[in-house]
């Protein structure tokens, strides 16, 4: 009963964060310093694990085709595909459940314990709007960061391919442009758009309706991570079902 | 001025407020006092707004809040000022910014304009250099003057304060006492403050009314507290020894 009636109340909540809207003059500067803290505050770590995690699926796939026969520009395939379709848009999305999940759930369950929210409806300000609205609109920026990843993605395993000797730069290339699918793209980042909405959404509704002190907002901050995860992972699933199965 | 009648407010099978009646005058600072769990906070949320209760009615001058639009609800709780127990002062802004924040969202004043007023009741509650610091860097005593000033800063019809003195030193919360009374009496505003603070009954409490288990037990002053046979009040009120013999003096010299 708990899991339906916190479900009831996140489509609420959905549904009263486009009510009574703030001032655009105010909340263009909340978009933009949510832009700043959720977008371009966590480029580094996502640029930081697209590269590796690139390097280490080109390193994997070139160790593992030992048939003379598979030809090595599979690695560049390989390494691009997994990139693409999976690495970048949803293994980094789970990275950011924790990074920006986190930070969204404990900035906003900090001020429903410190009494900010009930200051905000005090003054006739509608505070879903204001606190929610502006990440969800920031977070539309965030395929621009799954697309800096898919790139970083391609370049670390073209590192590691041509640095560790695995396959000759050519090889690497050829793969990369083997069988492109446009649509893999949009595929991608439709998927990115959903899970965008998710990391704004799901973390903000674990820090708003929090109850408690101090304690509990840590314990939000990793409810709002698991149950952020699972959301990613279970969408992952069905839109892939949808859009590619 | 705010009118109470027949206010009834549950949680579950918890029945919080049980039919309280009162009225509320403006330019007279109002407090709500009570032993905790008797309601008072629950109460004072009621009156703002921040949870709705079963029956009864609440009016802002003469304006039942409950059968307002939502519209009408947003003017009143734009006139409303409120000061909370932990300041709640936003902690990602300056101590100005959280001054011109309800300028900001309803007013259409400039910048220019926002900065000045916010100086005008920074003056006003003594904090002249203290704009540029953010909440954190200032005393509770300081981010309590932050919150007052930010209730006011909008000319607000009414005040409330959810124990302003709590956490404070004596002297600082003599301060607080003496400067909502002088801004209730200034702005003539209706100013409702929920406290468990005896000095400030006896310091400001123009009206008191008295909470216990959801019931209004008694209503007075600050100066018909001190008369007062009324036995749940007294146990409360002159429950430590040092109220005790002022009770006892003022008695004597007024007999």
């Amino acid at each position: 009963m708990t899991y339906l009636h916190n479900i009831g109340l996140y489509f609420l909540m959905i549904k009263e964060m486009f009510r009574k809207p703030t001032k655009w003059s105010v909340m263009k500067h909340l978009i933009l310093k949510d832009v700043d803290d959720l977008i371009i505050g966590s480029l580094g770590i996502v640029a930081f694990i697209s590269f590796f995690v690139g390097g280490v699926i080109t390193i994997q796939t070139a160790l593992n085709i030992d048939n003379p026969l598979i030809p090595k520009y599979l690695v560049g395939f390989a390494t691009r595909q997994s990139v693409i379709l999976e690495f970048a848009p949803t293994f980094t999305s789970i990275i950011m459940a924790g990074k920006v999940g986190s930070f969204i759930t404990s900035s906003i369950g900090t001020m429903r314990v410190t009494e900010q929210i009930d200051a905000l409806e005090v003054m006739g300000i509608n505070s879903l709007n204001y606190l929610v609205f502006p990440k969800a609109v920031a977070l539309m920026l965030y395929p621009f960061a799954i697309a800096i990843g898919m790139f970083l993605g391609i370049l670390g395993g073209m590192a590691a391919c041509v640095l560790g000797g695995y396959t000759t730069l050519d090889d690497y290339i050829l793969g990369l442009q083997t069988d492109f699918n446009s649509f893999h793209m949009t595929y991608s980042f439709i998927k990115t758009f959903i899970f965008a909405f998710v990391l704004a959404t799901i973390p903000s509704f674990h820090g708003y309706y929090m109850k408690g002190g101090a304690l509990e907002v840590g314990k939000a901050s990793t409810t709002s991570f698991v149950w952020t995860a699972v959301v990613i992972i279970l969408l992952n699933y069905i839109l892939t079902d949808m859009l590619l199965g | 001025m705010i009118i109470v009648e027949d206010l009834h407010k549950s949680f579950g099978d918890a029945h919080v407020l049980k039919g309280i009646s009162t009225t509320f005058d403006k330019g007279k600072t109002n407090l709500i006092i009570g032993q905790s769990g008797s309601g008072k906070t629950v109460f004072l949320k009621c009156l703002l707004g921040l949870f709705d209760y079963e029956s009864g009615t609440i009016s802002y001058d003469g304006k039942i809040f409950s059968k307002l639009s939502e519209d009408e609800k947003r003017d009143i709780r734009a006139q409303i000022g409120m000061v909370f127990q932990g300041s709640a002062l936003f902690d990602s802004m300056t101590i100005a910014e959280n001054v011109m924040f309800p300028l900001k969202m309803f007013t259409k004043m400039s910048k220019s304009e926002m900065e000045d007023r916010a100086d005008v009741v920074l003056k006003r509650v003594n904090l002249d250099d203290a704009h540029k610091k953010m909440p954190s860097e200032a005393s509770g005593g300081m981010q309590k003057r932050v919150a007052i000033a930010r209730a006011i800063v909008n000319n607000p019809k009414y005040l409330f304060c959810d124990e302003p003195n709590s956490g404070l030193d004596p002297k600082t919360a003599i301060v607080i006492d003496n400067l909502i009374q002088e801004i209730t009496d200034e702005y003539q505003i209706v100013t409702v403050i929920n406290s468990h603070d005896m000095n400030s009954v006896m310091e400001i409490g123009e009206k008191i009314v008295f909470l216990k288990d959801g019931h209004k037990a008694w209503e007075g002053s600050k100066e018909t507290i001190f008369k007062t046979d009324n036995e749940v009040v007294t146990d409360f009120v002159y429950s430590s020894n040092l109220f005790k013999k002022v009770r006892k003096m003022y008695l004597e010299e007024n007999h």
